[in-house]
């Protein structure tokens, strides 16, 4: 125990009875959150598996699906979730650096916003665009005839493209709540240059989302250059 | 661990009756929204012990059906019924969180010196979250069942079945969060929340062990929760994922559900296996032979149970080669595996050993595991897998790690911590009784499936050749006798809670932080945080055991 250690006498706030001390309490957070992210790849995980097995074995139909997306979309939602990486790393500077709550409020809401337009662009011009032109399985999905016998599995590329899309989105949607309350808990003074762990670890998830993306674009929408 | 911490840690014997975490705080809402790991571990054990007659019922009547060659008792239709829901309700709901979420919640913040786990709120919750995933079991049960067997199989699962496989598939996932959190808290707690001086090779076995389930738990989990999101919507959209008519293939999804369920039967051994070292610890009184080599075995266990899926498919058409490395790697877990085996056996020798009921059922423990584990090179070996495979020599070789030596272990620790858990003592001698009868009518039941199996009888068929019938109705009359091996405990345990004498902190004279203690312990575990001093097992400074005999 370091003299400047923080412990319950000091009793500051958000400092939960089970720990001795507050840094402990900080790398547990953040251990536990490193290790829900393994989990999160291995979810993900299966997915990539499924998809890297079915590529190689219907390379062509896999060619032919990547045509239905639009690259347009996918690389400006990548910028805008690049974007968001950078708002939302400069929150939690601004609270490690003991500026005031305005200041991380200022950072939180602009990454909420990037995430939000991410969401709407992938479900109004993608997912929605694809219920119309009938290329989202298990809604009427319509085998064109250029792809020929490929037919199925280019529906299989669907499949996945709408399952890995559809689960990002999820863990948005995910992310943006958890925002919603930093907001909430950084406008009741909740964090401070000694306390902000809860900020620092939604950051992680908040990456790690990104950079399911980050895999998820070329996969998808890039395969076909 | 040194005597100056038990004493501070116990208030002194002419104190008003002890406040402790049972008597704390009164009413179904004290319980409800607890966030004490002691009292979710009981949480869990209520539920896991209705989801345990669930699945012992449905054993049961499959037992009694193949009394005879043409079925006894129910339809073939049902009787694909019953195995699967029994599979599924032991596997998922029973055998997986069994040692973890009771003994494991309850013990690990006790035995490193610990208020709670790292996240307690995160662990009231996953009792939640798994208490759902049994009432969509349960629900799934009481409306008509499902007959894919536990695996799930595609095509039959996602085109063929006609049973509710989405809703059981549900309930698994569900269930699955549950274990991934309490992996996550696991790990955490036992990272960071340690005792001063309990460093990590000071740790009771059972920790290592823990720490290694939890490994599984993390990494496993999310694996099976992906596979089985992709069978349920390949068969509510009908869309191709596994379904070789669109380009899919079925054995993707064997793949991909061996790679979890593989390294799950080594979270339904691995807790087993650390509750075994400290029975035998505590009961021949010596320091476990070979602490770092046990240790170790466990961490070795959990990495390469990864690497292993493919011998669940010889046979299934993945290619020879394949098969060779599986079939090696499979030859491989079975390594550290006999290092525990051996090192227990080591321990024993020149043990000052006693046999209450947790060390018979220990020793129960080591004999079938060590058959289960023997049973399972054969079938690891490619050529004789082929004869083997999906006969009732697999399903007594898991029956014997599952249930001989898994079951065991978990009866043998809640023996050993009950005092602790809950205050009391039961009575030994039927306890003794009950360890010898489950035993006795464990090999009675499963081991003629060994002999059923060698010459030929499938698994997962309601009807049976003629021939068979003398060993079958053996394994049925075998399977009475352990229902009543496990319905006695069932009572004094229960009776034990009112009448059992008071246990007072340490019954067995036992070395470990968690006997330091008051029985059953203050809500925040110990008066005062202790400061570890010493090894673990370190019998030699031990405290005589006190057993009050009942
Ligand atoms: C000593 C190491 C072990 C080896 C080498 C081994 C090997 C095997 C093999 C090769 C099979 C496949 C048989 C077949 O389907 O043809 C099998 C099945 C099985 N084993 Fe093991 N095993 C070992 C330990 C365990 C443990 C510790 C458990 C459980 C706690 C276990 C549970 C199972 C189960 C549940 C199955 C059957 C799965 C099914 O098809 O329903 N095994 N084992
Ligand atoms: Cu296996």
């Amino acid at each position: 125990m370091s003299d400047a250690a923080i412990t319950h006498g000091d009793n500051p706030t958000g400092f939960a009875h089970q720990f001795e001390e507050l840094d402990q309490q900080h790398d547990a957070g953040r251990l536990g959150m490193w290790l829900f992210l393994a989990t999160e790849i291995l979810f993900f995980g299966g997915l990539f598996t499924g998809y890297t097995v079915y590529r190689s074995l219907h390379p062509q139909a896999f060619l032919l699906g990547s045509h239905i997306l639009e690259v347009k979309y996918g690389a400006i939602n990548t910028a805008v979730l690049i974007c968001s990486s950078f708002t939302m790393a400069m929150a939690i500077r601004s609270a490690q650096t003991g500026k005031r709550k305005g200041a991380i409020i200022g950072w939180l809401i602009p990454t909420m916003l990037l995430g939000a337009t991410f969401l709407f662009l992938k479900f109004r011009f993608e997912w929605y665009h694809d219920y119309l032109e009938h290329t989202m399985p298990g809604f009427g999905f319509y085998y064109r005839p250029e792809w020929g016998a490929h037919a199925p599995q280019v529906q299989m590329f669907m499949c996945f493209y709408f399952f890995m899309t559809g689960l990002h989105a999820l863990h948005m949607i995910v992310g943006i709540g958890i925002l919603l309350v930093l907001t909430w808990m950084t406008s009741r003074g909740r964090f401070t240059s000694q306390y902000f762990a809860p900020l620092e670890i939604s950051g992680l998830y908040w990456h790690f989302v990104d950079i399911i993306w980050i895999f998820l674009f070329p996969l998808l929408y890039l395969i076909r250059f | 661990m040194s005597t100056t911490a038990t004493v501070e840690n116990l208030p002194n014997a002419s104190a008003e009756p002890q406040v402790n975490y049972l008597n704390a705080r009164y009413g179904v809402k004290s319980w409800l929204l607890t966030v004490d790991h002691k009292r979710i571990g009981l949480l869990y054990l209520c539920t896991i012990t209705v989801m345990f007659v669930v699945g012992g019922i449905a054993a049961t009547m499959m037992r009694i059906n193949l009394l005879e060659p043409q079925g006894a008792l129910v339809e073939p239709e049902t009787y694909n019924k019953l195995f699967s829901t029994h599979g599924l309700v032991m596997v998922f709901f029973f055998l997986v969180p069994s040692i973890p979420v009771t003994l494991g919640n309850f013990l690990i913040p006790m035995m490193i010196g610990a208020r709670d786990v790292a996240f307690p709120r995160l662990n009231l919750l996953s009792w939640y979250i798994f208490a759902t995933g049994c009432l969509i079991m349960l629900y799934v049960v009481c409306t008509g069942g499902v007959d894919t067997g536990w695996t799930f199989y595609t095509p039959f699962s996602t085109t063929y079945s006609t049973t509710d496989v989405v809703l059981a598939a549900l309930s698994i996932f569900v269930a699955g969060f549950s274990s991934i959190l309490t992996g996550v808290n696991f790990i955490v707690t036992i990272h960071k929340m340690r005792a001063p001086g309990m460093t990590w090779f000071r740790l009771p076995l059972f920790i290592w062990s823990m720490y290694a389930s939890a490994i599984i738990f993390v990494l496993g989990t999310p694996v099976i929760a992906i596979t089985l999101l992709l069978l349920g919507v390949e068969r509510l959209l009908h869309v191709g994922i596994f379904d070789p008519a669109l380009g899919g293939d079925p054995l993707l999804f064997q793949h991909l559900f061996w790679f979890y369920s593989h390294p799950a039967v080594y979270i339904m051994i691995l807790p087993s296996m650390g509750v075994i070292s400290e029975l035998i610890a505590a009961f021949s009184r010596k320091r476990i032979f070979g602490y770092s080599f046990v240790a170790f075995s466990s961490l070795a266990i959990a990495i390469i149970s990864f690497l292993v899926w493919g011998h669940h498919m010889f046979v299934s058409g993945e290619s020879i080669y394949a098969g060779l490395v599986f079939s090696v790697l499979s030859f491989l877990v079975a390594i550290p595996s006999a290092v525990k085996v051996f090192n227990w056996t080591a321990t024993l020798y020149k043990g000052s050993i006693s046999y209450e009921a947790p060390m018979l059922y220990a020793l129960g423990f080591l004999g079938l595991f060590t058959i289960g584990g023997l049973t399972g090179l054969y079938l690891a070996s490619l050529s004789t897998d082929v004869h083997l495979s999906g006969t009732y020599f697999v399903v007594a070789h898991f029956h014997y790690i599952m249930v001989g030596a898994a079951v065991m272990a978990f009866m043998g620790g809640i023996h050993f911590w009950w005092p602790k858990i809950t205050g009391h003592l039961y009575p030994d001698l039927w306890a003794r009784i009950a360890a010898a009868i489950i035993f006795i009518g464990f090999n009675l039941t499963f081991f003629p499936q060994f002999v059923l199996g060698y010459l030929g009888m499938p698994r997962r068929y309601a009807m049976y050749p003629a021939e068979f019938q003398a060993l079958n109705v053996l394994s049925t009359a075998g399977a009475s006798v352990l229902a009543v091996g496990y319905i006695i405990p069932f009572i004094y345990l229960i009776w034990s809670l009112k009448y059992g004498p008071v246990a007072g902190p340490n019954p067995f004279g036992a070395k470990g932080l968690e006997w330091t203690t008051q029985s059953p312990p203050p809500t925040e575990n110990y008066l005062k945080i202790p400061i570890v001093t010493e090894e673990a097992y370190n019998y030699e400074t031990a405290p005589e055991p006190e057993v009050v005999r009942v």
